[in-house]
């Protein structure tokens, strides 16, 4: 999605990047069981609007950088009866991403 | 074991919907949809056009495309790289509100497809998803335990291949490029694409040749 | 303007989730039963889907916003389009297209239609706001 402003992209495929765990106040697509948990960036997948503004009818720009992470699942659970070789994708908003180790 | 797919033997009851007591939800959507045409801000006949259109999406349109993506490599790359001007190629227009992506599956790699917090899916193509798909406990449980809710559609996994779960939190909605079951070569691509069930393309079901 | 300035409310016996996040708890074994949607709950997804995309009146995150204020009860015991039909109800006086008065007053005509036609009505309205934060805008 080509838009007229969106923040500069800061990651790209193979990054290791962190998911923030603060708390949000109001709409929000970071899910809380991903925060505080890192992985790894398997998709680049453009700029959208940012849904944290579009849920109040502002207009969400700048559009955000939005990145398929992948995690792995034997470290998002504790418990995780499945082998190391599962995997969690899920797509999150660059806002919520810090680069990790 | 129930696979999901769409004969109309494998619907369970349903009482007739209008027979029951009008619920405030229905008296509350009858009564939004007399002030919106009343007062001029949407019309019956685009109101009507909109429901007919949407009845035109099934899991048949998922199926041809996919039957496709197996008999011709070229279409198929096309449509892992951008699915939207893959499917405006079939003449398929998936609407404004969301883009689409699809993961193939490989005997490596099985994905089954999410929304944790709503119940983001590609309806554009598929139609409406089924109940389950919408459940507390589908968009609960897959995420965190996806072979047992797997298990539960009567699909098991080796441990050499990777299960995927992609949670749709985003704007993006995923539908799944099953594998070509074993023993269709030489099929018609009709004849493929009545093999593909909704719930292949969802990921909760793998599939079999007839 | 709405504004998050408002908390919504979280679950019970979690730490802070608030309704519609869900993944990674464990609400049972899947219902594979399958049901066909009502015209009326395809109508409700007709009106959004144009109010949405063509009218711009609303976005898709704003109706999942609505649908994230109401409290723990209510979101896990109303089927999907109920918490879309009044979602819809909510934004769109919300974004002053009808007000409550004039909503009021079609939703009596609507239920003597029903009764009119030979259906009960059930008793009971769909619940206003939860929290403060959708109730029109006002808090």
């Amino acid at each position: 999605m080509k838009l007229e402003t969106a923040a500069p992209m800061r990651f790209k495929v193979g990054d290791h990047v962190r998911i923030d765990d603060r708390s949000s106040l109001g709409h929000c697509r970071t899910p809380s069981f991903v925060r505080g948990k890192t992985g790894v960036v398997a998709e680049v997948l453009g700029a959208f609007r940012y849904p944290e503004k579009l849920a109040y009818h502002r207009p969400g720009l700048p559009a955000q950088p939005l990145y398929t992470v992948r995690l792995r699942q034997n470290e998002l659970w504790e418990d995780y009866a499945g082998p190391a070789s599962d995997h969690l994708d899920i797509d999150i908003y660059q806002p919520w991403l810090e680069p990790a180790e | 074991m129930h696979d999901g797919h769409d004969h109309d033997h494998d619907r369970t009851f349903q009482p007739d919907h209008d027979r029951g007591p009008a619920t405030p939800y229905e008296v509350l959507e009858r009564a939004l949809h007399t002030l919106f045409i009343e007062k001029g801000i949407l019309s019956a006949e685009e109101i009507s056009r909109r429901i007919d259109e949407f009845d035109t999406r099934t899991p048949a349109l998922g199926a041809k495309v996919v039957a496709r993506a197996w008999v011709d490599p070229g279409y198929k790359a096309r449509l892992l790289a951008d699915t939207r001007a893959a499917l405006d190629e079939l003449g398929i227009d998936i609407g404004e509100i969301a883009e689409f992506k699809t993961v193939e599956n490989t005997p490596e790699v099985h994905n089954v497809i999410v929304c944790t917090l709503c119940s983001c899916y590609p309806k554009g193509l598929l139609g409406f998803p089924p109940a389950w798909y919408k459940s507390l406990a589908y968009r609960s449980r897959t995420v965190r335990d996806p072979r047992a809710v797997l298990a539960e559609f009567g699909t098991v996994l080796a441990d050499n291949v990777e299960v995927r779960v992609h949670d749709s939190t985003a704007d993006l909605r995923y539908i799944v490029l099953p594998m070509r079951p074993e023993g269709t070569d030489g099929m018609s691509e009709d004849a493929l694409a009545s093999l593909v069930t909704r719930d292949s393309m969802i990921g909760t079901t793998v599939l079999k040749a007839e | 303007m709405p504004t998050p300035d408002k908390r919504n409310e979280t679950r019970a016996g979690t730490d802070g989730r608030t309704v519609q996040d869900i993944g990674g708890m464990d609400f049972g074994p899947i219902d594979m039963s399958e049901h066909d949607l009502a015209h009326w709950e395809k109508r409700v997804d007709a009106m959004i889907v144009l109010l949405n995309t063509k009218r711009h009146v609303f976005t898709t995150d704003a109706l999942r916003r609505v649908i994230e204020s109401y409290n723990e009860q209510q979101y896990d015991a109303t089927a999907y389009y109920e918490k879309w039909v009044r979602a819809l109800r909510n934004l769109v006086i919300e974004q002053e297209l009808i007000t409550r008065d004039e909503l009021a007053q079609k939703l009596k005509e609507a239920a003597q239609q029903f009764e009119a036609s030979g259906r009960a009505v059930a008793a009971g309205e769909v619940p206003w706001d939860d929290t403060g934060v959708d109730e029109g805008g006002r808090s």
